[in-house]
């Protein structure tokens, strides 16, 4: 099983970096022209484009690119002037921490509140957490980001609205720019995760198993923490490695609320300016980082389910 | 009333609150909406430049913007937009992706496996950034908007399709159908689609809250509509410049997309409640 997944996972990232490369390559505009500007003599433009490789036919041109990707070497950018590899490592430090910390937060979040609900159905505590993943499942993530900084920044000057001064700063100015961030991408998770840890809760609880060790004199409450919910861990992070794709989706749009150097301003930037080898590398670092976090979240439901470990 | 009476009656089914409540909400802002198509407090088009960043309710029920437009005429407009491109986009995606999980789940084999892993490779992409690509590729508008979004849903709705349709597909009154002479096309559309519908539906109308999201999102990036076609997503990217001296710009756009993806949420989860009993008070 392991093996068939490991095969799968590979096919799906030749197919995604395929897709990306026809979709980048088949963009109208000529990247040794935008390199040169417009008053380019034709020789000259002749010339970069044979220097970039721009001559030669595309699927030779994308074995070359993807022989490059696979030995760590993603191209140069043709607006930066650096190699792409530096650029997404640079970038990456800002935006993995914020995904970890985004991931963290919204799993201290809905993990309580999942459980309170769970035990207290149909109760006050129920609807309270209901209406938070409702509401946290509408509110867009950049509009809470808009809010924070009207409210954290600009009235009461705690955090600061925006920017990053780079870890060498310092741990604490890092990480206080880090703040906001990590809350407007936390909370829409949250309210996901939420829902999901309640509803694997109340199914588990439905269970034979924790009739039998209510029956054996272990409290609602002991029932509950040993034995239902490490049962209702496999679709809880089923649920976080699908919604991983969502989180570096938000990333995106928060890095560029809070003007944040990371991976998804690069993209962001890298479309504008039609700069294709920033754009196949760092997306393709994105579709793999989602890909490979769903792997695991296989692996890891064998630690959870030992049902499933006999299976395979 | 005696106890006798009380057991004999049937209690009426009673119609989920959140059922009644995003019902209301969504009809509210589609009126709205429609409304904003022949009329609006204030043209959203002309520049009143003498009455810009009023504060709400001293020009207008939510204040005036940068270029002394009327907030709220804007919002009405922009909410015909948004629903407009999430409707468009919801049937597009919804048809594309019913008819691929169908025929998967009709073929089987070879065509099953081809089109399960064609939608895994789509879903890989995160949906913003592959919205984002098309963006980009076809030139920012209405049109894109539409096809970005509708290329996240498909493989959703085929994922909903391919499982429901199978499992109408295993059941008796099929293989009489097919003992029948009945073709795969008339089994499909006469015994299949009509018992998928509902899961379709509900499927339908909490896709719809994610496409106004997403398109808040691409119009924010300013990758959505062109302006001066009002936008939800492109009034918050304005509203940064001035979130300290207009604050009301920054929280209405915002709100509006709030209650639009709460009301939809809410009719998809009541929905939800009626068609599957097994699903009611879970979710």
């Amino acid at each position: 099983m392991l093996l068939r997944r490991l095969i799968g996972l590979l096919l799906t990232l030749l197919a995604v970096s395929l897709l990306l490369f026809l979709v980048m390559n088949l963009l109208p505009g000529d990247p040794a022209a935008v390199m040169l500007g417009t008053s380019a003599r034709p020789d000259t433009l002749a010339a970069m484009r044979e220097a970039m490789g721009l001559d030669r036919p595309l699927p030779v041109r994308f074995v070359v690119w993807l022989g490059g990707v696979l030995t760590g070497d993603f191209g140069t950018s043709i607006t930066y002037g650096t190699p792409v590899a530096e650029l997404i490592r640079d970038r990456a430090a800002v935006t993995l921490p914020l995904a970890g910390l985004a991931i963290l937060l919204s799993i201290l979040i809905a993990l309580p509140l999942g459980l309170v609900s769970a035990a207290r159905r149909g109760r006050r505590a129920d609807a309270v957490a209901g209406l938070f993943a409702q509401l946290g499942l509408a509110l867009p993530n950049f509009w809470i980001g808009l809010l924070l900084v009207l409210v954290f920044a600009s009235e009461l000057h705690w955090l600061p609205s925006g920017g990053f001064p780079g870890w060498s700063a310092g741990l604490g100015p890092a990480l206080s720019a880090l703040v906001l961030p990590t809350v407007a991408l936390a909370l829409p998770q949250a309210a996901v995760l939420t829902r999901v840890t309640r509803a694997a809760l109340l199914d588990t609880l439905a269970e034979d198993f924790v009739r039998t060790a209510r029956a054996k004199g272990l409290t609602r409450r002991e029932a509950l923490l040993r034995h239902a919910l490490p049962n209702a861990m496999v679709p809880i992070l089923t649920i976080l490695g699908l919604q991983f794709s969502f989180l570096v989706a938000g990333a995106v749009l928060v890095e560029n609320v809070f003007d944040l150097p990371g991976l998804g301003r690069l993209v962001y930037q890298a479309l504008l300016q039609r700069d294709a080898v920033v754009v196949q590398g760092t997306v393709l670092c994105f579709t793999a980082l989602v890909v490979v976090v769903n792997f695991l979240v296989d692996l890891a439901y064998l630690r959870f389910d030992p049902r499933l470990r006999a299976a395979s | 009333m005696t106890a006798l009476d009380r057991v004999r009656t049937p209690r009426r089914r009673s119609v989920p609150k959140r059922l009644v409540a995003g019902a209301v909400l969504t009809i509210l802002l589609v009126v709205l909406a429609l409304v904003s198509l022949v009329w609006t407090p204030q043209p959203t088009s002309g520049i009143r430049i003498l009455l810009k960043l009023q504060p709400p309710l001293s020009s207008g029920l939510l204040g005036t913007d940068q270029l002394g437009r009327d907030v709220f005429s804007l919002l009405m407009a922009g909410a015909a937009n948004s629903f407009a491109i999430a409707a468009a986009a919801v049937a597009l995606g919804g048809t594309l992706g019913t008819v691929t999980g169908l025929l998967a789940a009709i073929r089987g084999g070879w065509t099953e496996t081809l089109t399960m892993r064609g939608c895994d490779v789509l879903f890989a992409f995160p949906p913003i950034l592959s919205a984002m690509l098309l963006g980009v590729v076809l030139g920012p508008g209405r049109p894109t908007a539409v096809v970005a979004i509708a290329a996240f849903m498909v493989p959703v709705f085929a994922r909903v399709a391919r499982a429901s349709g199978a499992r109408i597909l295993a059941l008796d009154y099929i293989l009489a159908a097919r003992c029948a002479g009945k073709g795969a096309a008339r089994i499909a559309a006469e015994h299949v689609l009509p018992n998928i519908a509902g899961d379709l539906l509900v499927q339908a109308t909490l896709q719809l809250g994610l496409a106004i999201l997403a398109e808040a999102g691409l119009s924010f990036l300013g990758l959505g509509p062109t302006p001066p076609a009002p936008s939800w997503g492109r009034m918050l990217a304005d509203a940064r410049t001035y979130v300290q001296l207009a604050p009301w710009l920054a929280i209405a756009p915002g709100a509006a997309v709030a209650l639009a993806v709460l009301g939809l949420n809410l009719l998809g989860d009541g929905l939800r409640d009626r068609f599957d009993p097994r699903l009611r008070g879970r979710t």
